[in-house]
């Protein structure tokens, strides 16, 4: 065992650079990651035989690994905000032509206001582009995911790109412990990449092709195959890194949940601090829990609605507005979840935390109260609440 | 849309779409997405090529001392025609 003080942006680069990575493209601009100026440095210094590759905008990094990965190279990237923005089009482009690319994601804001900060804006706004999402609480997990999302994604069931979710600033400039596998682990893990299709000048193939009327609908019909398919491989996954690292994941991680009337479940880092507060409260008799999502997409809608189903009330953590809708991403996808039970928990939905504004274990404490009171009366007193914004 | 086969469902396409056979865009002929056809007057034409490395689809079809036009692909775009110096081809309306 060997433990390294490392960023979650550090932990990353690191996962990547023991992942023998074909391809790095990368445009590093504001909001900067230091995902990718770390993995620069690995290749300056000759510790890694990757290509770099230097383009002039996120839209370009975005082509580029899509154009690296179709000659069946393993490739990453890693972007924020206004980069991941600026991806858009890209990334459905990359899931749609099945490239099992890996991104590191330190979500951040996204503007007007300018703002750097970390909250889910960029990757919930594209929460439906075709892309697993996972969403780490720590720098552990951040290097933990990002080993286990490149088998994941190149899996031949599953073909599709991964993002790696990790809450910007709270963990991807924070120093932390990261207990890092040997070099020949991460290679006997991992192995190399057995692609479908290759571009091979003997063996010619078309990528990109026009598909109208007549075919587009059959091949979003398949991803949505490779999406159901993940939950199934994500397992495999998990149970072998669990046995090379005694470190479990799944789909998602509980605490306190045999026994809980009231919850929170959240994505990320928030995790981490609703848990100390639970920790707290349940050692006064208080009956809370929480349940954090590793895999936000695809929605592990069963397991999700298996945790959650005996609580009396629910209070969903949401770091990103869905404007108009009636509740954040996260509220409205869990709502689906629990929608035909018998008796559904009382729900309301917590935004929080927008442009990296910080949540307070006394925040997430006054949160898990209102959710005991509405176990207790069975009454909600507001279906959205805004924490911590000033009236 | 001129593909004449049985088209297969999706558990039968190749995943993303990829086509592992070269050169099959030569059975979807786009001609008839055409709405004007150009008419070489073979008389006019001195074979200077201009309407061949013009044509976006390489639908000029070279003769020794004139070009034809390969109505399988053209699709009625009249850039040959515009670029022809010597007025040699024509732009007439499909009948339909």
């Amino acid at each position: 065992m060997t433990v390294v003080g490392m960023t979650g942006d550090e932990a990353v680069a690191y996962a990547v650079k023991q992942g023998k990575v074909d391809v790095v493209a990368a445009y590093p601009i504001t909001p900067q990651t230091i995902m990718v100026e770390r993995f620069s440095k690995y290749v300056a210094d000759g510790e890694v035989e990757t290509e770099y590759v230097c383009v002039e905008s996120e839209h370009s990094a975005l082509s580029a690994c899509v154009g690296a990965s179709l000659t069946g190279a393993r490739v990453f990237t890693a972007t924020a905000s206004q980069g991941l923005a600026l991806m858009h089009e890209m990334l459905y482009i990359a899931s749609g032509l099945r490239c099992p690319i890996v991104m590191g994601v330190a979500n951040r804001a996204l503007s007007a206001p300018i703002n750097i900060h970390g909250d889910h804006s960029d990757m919930m706004g594209s929460r439906d582009s075709g892309w697993i999402q996972i969403y780490v609480e720590n720098a552990q997990e951040a290097y933990d995911w990002t080993i286990q999302a490149f088998k994941i994604a190149e899996d031949k069931d599953v073909q599709l790109p991964v993002s790696v979710n990790l809450d910007g600033f709270i963990l991807s400039h924070s120093l932390e412990g990261v207990d890092v596998l040997e070099d020949a682990v991460v290679s006997r893990f991992l192995q190399l990449r057995k692609p479908l299709f290759t571009l091979d000048p003997d063996k010619p193939i078309t990528v990109g092709a026009l598909c109208l009327p007549d075919y587009y609908f059959e091949f979003k019909r398949q991803q949505v195959e490779a999406m159901l398919n993940v939950p199934r491989v994500l397992g495999k996954v998990n149970k072998e890194y669990g046995s090379v690292t005694g470190r479990s994941y799944g789909v998602l991680d509980t605490f306190g949940m045999e026994d809980a009337q009231a919850a929170i479940i959240c994505l990320g880092s928030t995790a981490g601090t609703a848990r100390e507060v639970a920790r707290k409260l349940r050692a006064q008799g208080k009956k809370v829990g929480v349940v954090k999502l590793w895999l936000y997409r695809p929605f592990p809608t069963e397991e999700v609605s298996a945790a959650l189903k005996h609580v009396k009330a629910l209070a969903v953590f949401d770091r990103a507005i869905g404007f108009g809708a009636p509740y954040g991403a996260l509220c409205s996808d869990v709502v689906s979840a629990l929608h035909g039970l018998e008796v559904s928990p009382k729900i309301f939905n917590v935004i929080y935390g927008l442009g990296g504004r910080d949540i307070q274990p006394s925040d997430i404490e006054f949160v898990f109260n209102e959710t005991l009171e509405a176990a207790r009366t069975g009454v909600v007193k507001e279906d959205t609440m805004f924490l911590g914004v000033r009236e | 849309m001129t593909l004449e086969e049985k088209k297969p469902g999706w558990k039968s396409l190749l995943m993303g779409a990829v086509v592992v056979e070269p050169g099959s865009s030569l059975r979807y002929k786009t001609g008839d997405w055409r709405a004007f056809r150009p008419l070489v007057e073979k008389e006019k034409c001195v074979n200077c090529l201009f309407c061949w490395i013009y044509c976006p689809d390489a639908a000029i079809v070279r003769r020794e001392k004139w070009v034809e036009v390969n109505y399988d692909y053209c699709k009625g775009c009249g850039i040959c025609a515009k670029e022809c110096p010597k007025e040699a081809i024509r732009m007439v309306e499909e009948q339909k």
